[in-house]
């Protein structure tokens, strides 16, 4: 079974978003998105059950987001595609879902899988744009997978609580967080990462045009940063025996009780 | 009152020496062994690199990985934090034809300076004492160095291997092997969690210590190897932060005085740096020595109550804190060195030897030169037909040391902080003096009293501390936020300390520990280890710091 | 404009998530505003959102509808905004809601902003508001092209009642092979012990303010009378008062619930990270001058031992109304 990991690099330690271009100052050192490394994780643990398996890590992004495939690798995936290419950048939902999913298709992976978001801000919605390009099953918020026979079966938790979901594979599956707990890489597992294959590809590699591609090819833009709204006026009051009531009238007024 | 030394914590070295114990194919094997990467160890990293390149049937012989370095931080940089100015001297010799000066990450050379003696009210400018003159250094914030030098060192093929700790220094027959290191995924009792997995064995031909101040290895290997010099170790603690500012400071700043007290009765040593990062940021620190003799001293305090002297608190007006951090710097200067700096298969450099000149603030070009010279030792005793561990085989690097700018000048001042000792006016005067003669006067040398002899008293410093308040001045806790510690909690406690203490101890180590790890408790005192920065102020005073789990602690990026 | 508003429900009723961001449709003006209700047997559930602010709701009522996965919905969708003229689709976020929204987009090609808590008209532009880096800054986004798609922050918006009536039009329903290759083999298993802190609606939260762990029953009793989940501090979770599964915060989780109530906690900056952008924040701390006063809502100084059962009974009697 061919499983491929989408993985992200995000900046290490506080984010903060360029004041001129608008998007994320991703200028920093980078990390694996710790969401990712569920992920990886569950890729891992499929292919040690499987036998005869292979996880790849698949990831968009500039030159150093290997840095972030490197700990990927560390924890024991097989092998990574990167996808750099300057005319990326600045890609939103659908330019980004777009290149990915001729990434992916150039795999051919039996199992597609997906952190549960990134940290920087970037929403929980990659996975379900991919499989549609991809016109494959998807699964979201998934807090277990089995595999057999040809599918998945799949926990899905939601709002109303959890729902068991079965998918033909190829699939795709975004795993949530409460999934698994990753493994820490070993000593010899990071000192490996390196000599593992690691593929680099440019949109052309990918026939991607470049009208499909960054902000050319995206289809939302970003206007202006501003600082949130205050919270509004912030009372404070003393407990003379009637703190509970004021409270509860705080609440009323506010239609939260 | 208690000492801090009469409550020591349970610490054995010898639990921290063993022969390897993973079978002999599971050990991960590398030519040279670089535990540290901060500026030493990476000069040394980036010296042998340099050395392999001519050398190919060494490298060769060096296996896989001739040079790896590890870190225990969760990158290099994360654990690196210093004032700074650089003496650019020791990486002109190390990048010679290759790097220009202009090439390296600094914040321009230094321009202008000033010393300032403050007062409650006021700044007096006094002239720059000439151990103290910065012309012809740079500005640097360590961790950017070190991120720097660190690309530098893969660059010339070291790897370089964050998030490891080295717990256990490997020795047999009496030769050093190389270092275990530390285990992952333990939880609060040291049960396994589902995802532990176990350190390791990592065995090196020679394996060089540059662990930085309290360096956990560097303390293990000077007991038991007898390395120690005559005079104890002492150490200061500098707590700084980093802000973006308003306006560009336009000079090097010292302080001394306040929030200082002059009597010798409080001795406390130390001074202020202000120094400009670019033209919108600058640093702020406050350093004091940990022979203080209050109770209730705090050196973060003391950096929030200097940021409200009128004169400082001008700098950073319409400026914002962006980043905080602590560590502690080895005073004891030339007096306390260690008698010898190798043993069989093992060398020790940069601060955890104890490579600093005070009077000048300046470690950082020792550090290098040290590393750069511990790489060419290696290097030597690598030759066809030697051997790393005879006795004697890595001599070169002392002897190389001995010869070198580190030790003249680090001779030159050495009795100047002992002499602070006595209070800083009369330390002043014996400093003058020292200076004026080179070192010459006074003949022979002072001692260093270790810092949990110090007999602490109470003298009511916790008085004057300003109440927090959010931009100008800041608690411990949003500080220690501010540093980028995110340790997990449930991690084993790595802090080896008494719990059941008397009230004053107790106190003491509430108020110095900048990360408030400590808190009083009715029997003793409790710790919270996550919010640990490792700058090792404990060690200094009746405790006991090792390194946690791997890439816990800090995430410096700009200090 | 044409709008689209996706209309989730659970059940027989129609999510309060859904019925925010129909009035807030509406209240935007220009233009038709519909509302979309796909699932079995819906009909009846797809005219009461005329009570709520529709004219129009389209219907897509389909054996194959009843479960509530995302793929046959985006087929339905696309083509009903293609075939429709719709230059506007509008979502509340939940699991289905932004796996729908994001198929959309991909099918479409159209542009897709998430995580908005506003949408207003600026000249001729469409922009959306969204908060970014742990709700430290706000950006403003847009569309570069229509269709253009919606995903807004649950409980955004609050319905809005009216008197009205919707008009109900059926719309085919036409499968890819792919969207029926997922099937719900068993749906919503609920979860025994109530709602998990990431999800529920409010949280009540206890710190060291309390005292002791035989105090965290006032906090389990208020958290209870109001149908939410109990919370925890770092410094309680590492005295183990409770267990890290509640912890909130920088190392434990992050929380925005609309209520956040803060019982003896002092608000350090590692607790903060996680729960400050909840709706509304309560705090209720013995020392005047605990940090979390500072961006609370509403602060009492006093006694939680005193304030809190006092709190909870006077909710339970509310509620008895």
């Amino acid at each position: 079974m061919k499983i491929a990991v989408c993985v992200k690099q995000v900046p290490e330690g506080s984010s903060r978003i360029d004041p001129e271009t608008k998007r994320l100052d991703r200028s920093g050192e980078g990390a694996l998105n710790p969401f990712d490394a569920n992920a990886v994780e569950e890729a891992l643990q499929l292919r040690d059950t499987s036998g005869e398996s292979e996880v790849v890590l698949v990831t968009m992004g500039p030159a150093k987001a290997q840095d972030a495939l490197r700990k990927a690798l560390a924890m024991g995936a097989d092998r990574a595609v990167l996808v750099a290419d300057e005319g990326a950048a600045g890609a939103d939902l659908v330019a980004t879902s777009y290149a990915l999913a001729q990434a992916l298709e150039r795999e051919r992976a039996d199992l597609i899988l997906f952190g549960q978001q990134a940290g920087d801000s970037d929403g929980a919605v990659l996975w379900a744009a991919v499989a549609d390009r991809l016109r494959l099953p998807v699964v979201s918020q998934a807090a277990e997978i089995t595999h057999g026979d040809g599918k998945v079966t799949v926990k899905r938790q939601t709002e109303f609580g959890y729902d068991v979901i079965e998918a033909e594979l190829p699939a795709v599956v975004a795993v949530s967080d409460a999934i698994n707990e990753p493994r820490y890489p070993s000593l010899k597992g990071i000192m490996g990462a390196k000599s593992k294959p690691q593929e680099t590809l440019s949109l052309d590699d990918l026939g991607v045009a470049a009208d499909r591609a960054g902000e050319r090819g995206s289809r939302t833009e970003v206007y202006a940063l501003g600082d949130p709204p205050a919270r509004g006026d912030s009372t404070k009051i003393d407990d003379d025996g009637n703190a509970a009531q004021a409270i509860l009238d705080f609440l009323a007024e506010r239609r939260l009780v | 009152m208690t000492k801090p030394a009469d409550v020591p914590p349970p610490f054995r070295t010898a639990n921290y020496i063993a022969p390897p114990s993973d079978p002999a194919d599971e050990r991960i094997e590398v030519g040279v062994l670089v535990v540290g990467a901060g500026p030493a160890g990476l000069a040394c990293a980036i010296r042998l690199g340099q050395l392999l390149e001519d050398a190919p049937e060494i490298r060769e012989r060096l296996g896989e990985v001739p040079v790896a370095v590890l870190d225990k931080g969760k990158q290099a940089g994360s654990h690196l934090l210093s004032g700074a100015v650089v003496n650019p001297r020791a990486l002109r010799r190390l990048f010679k034809g290759r790097k220009r000066i202009d090439e390296m990450p600094f914040y321009g050379p230094v321009e202008h300076e000033s010393v300032y003696f403050l007062t409650g009210g006021s700044a007096f400018r006094i002239p720059t004492p000439p151990t103290m003159k910065n012309d012809g250094n740079y500005v640097a914030s360590l961790s950017r160095l070190g991120r720097w030098l660190a690309e530098q060192a893969e660059a010339g093929g070291a790897m370089i291997l964050p998030e490891t700790a080295a717990v256990k220094l490997l020795v047999a027959d009496g030769r050093t092997r190389g270092v275990r290191t530390g285990d992952k995924g333990r939880g609060r009792d040291g049960e396994p969690l589902g995802n532990f997995e176990p350190g390791a064995d990592v065995v090196a031909r020679v394996t060089v210590l540059a662990e930085g101040t309290q360096g956990h290895l560097t303390g293990v290997a000077l007991e038991h190897f007898a390395l120690a010099g005559e005079n104890p170790q002492v150490w200061a603690l500098g707590v700084k932060e980093v802000w973006k500012v308003a306006r560009p400071l336009d000079r090097v700043i010292h302080t001394m005085g306040w929030p200082l007290r002059a009597a010798a009765k409080y001795r406390e040593f130390g001074g202020s740096f202000i120094y400009p990062m670019g033209n919108d940021m600058l640093t702020i620190g406050m350093v004091v020595g940990l022979d203080y003799r209050d109770v209730e001293l705090s050196v973060h305090d003391l950096l929030q109550e200097l940021k409200t002297h009128p004169f400082v608190r001008k700098l950073l007006e319409g400026g914002e804190r962006i980043e905080w951090g602590a560590k502690t710097i080895p005073e004891g200067g030339f007096l306390a060195l260690p008698r010898r700096l190798h043993a069989p298969g093992l060398l020790i450099c940069g601060d955890g030897a104890g490579l600093v000149n005070v009077p000048a603030l300046k470690g950082i070009h020792y550090a290098i030169e040290s590393g750069s010279l511990a790489g060419e030792a290696a290097f030597a005793a690598l030759q066809r037909g030697q051997t790393p561990w005879t006795p004697g085989a890595l001599s070169a690097y002392d002897e190389a040391l001995a010869q070198s700018f580190v030790w003249k000048d680090l001779q030159e001042v050495r009795n100047m902080r002992p002499a602070f000792g006595r209070g800083f006016w009369v330390g002043g005067a014996l400093a003058g003096m020292m200076t004026a003669t080179k070192g010459r006067f006074p003949p022979g040398n002072m001692r260093t009293e270790r810092d949990a002899d110090i007999e602490p008293i109470r003298a009511g410093r916790a008085r004057a501390y300003p109440a927090a308040d959010g931009k100008l001045t800041f608690d411990k806790l949003s500080s220690v936020f501010a540093s980028g510690n995110k340790t997990r909690d449930d991690e084993p406690s790595h802090i080896l300390v008494r719990r059941e203490v008397p009230k004053d101890i107790a106190e003491l180590w509430t108020h110095m520990c900048p990360a408030h790890v400590y808190e009083p408790t009715d029997s003793g005192v409790d710790v919270t280890p996550s919010n640990c920065v490792q700058c090792g102020a404990i060690t200094a005073k009746g405790g006991r710091l090792t390194p946690p789990e791997g890439g816990s602690g800090p995430e410096y990026t700009q200090t | 404009m044409s709008t689209l508003v996706f209309l989730e429900h659970h059940g027989d009723e129609l999510l309060k998530g859904s019925l925010g961001v129909l009035a807030k449709a509406t209240a935007l003006g220009d233009g038709e505003v519909a509302g979309v209700v796909l699932g079995s047997n819906v009909r009846e559930l797809a005219a009461s959102a005329g009570n709520f602010g529709a004219a129009k709701v389209y219907v897509a009522d389909h054996p194959q509808l009843e479960a509530p996965l995302p793929q046959p919905r985006v087929d339905v969708l696309a083509r009903l905004v293609e075939d429709g003229g719709i230059d506007t689709v509008l979502f509340a976020n939940s699991v289905l809601a932004a796996d729908v929204a994001a198929g959309l987009a991909a099918r479409l090609d159209a542009g897709l902003n998430w995580d908005l808590v506003d949408l207003t008209w600026e000249g001729a532009k469409l922009v959306g508001k969204r908060p970014a880096l742990q709700d430290s800054v706000y950006v403003e986004v847009g569309w570069t092209s229509e269709p253009r798609l919606a995903l807004f922050r649950s409980g955004s918006f609050d319905p809005s009642a009216t008197d009205g009536s919707a008009e109900l039009e059926d719309l085919q329903v036409a499968l890819e092979d792919f969207s029926t290759a997922a099937r719900m083999v068993d749906q919503a298993h609920e979860e025994s012990e109530g709602p998990s802190i990431e999800d529920a609606p409010v949280i009540v939260a206890g710190g060291r303010g309390l005292g002791g762990p035989e105090n965290f029953v006032l906090v389990e009793q208020l958290a209870k009378a109001l149908g939410g989940a109990v919370g925890a501090t770092r410094a309680v979770v590492d005295a183990g008062w409770y267990p890290y599964a509640t912890q909130v915060g920088q190392t434990g989780k992050t929380v925005s619930p609309k209520l956040y109530i803060a019982c003896g906690i002092s608000g350090a900056i590692q607790h903060k990270v996680g729960m400050q952008s909840s709706g509304t924040i309560v705090a209720i701390n013995k020392d005047a001058n605990a940090p979390i006063f500072e961006f609370a809502d509403l602060g009492v100084v006093g006694d939680v031992h005193e304030v809190v059962p006092k709190l909870t009974e006077l909710v339970k009697q509310r509620k008895g109304e």
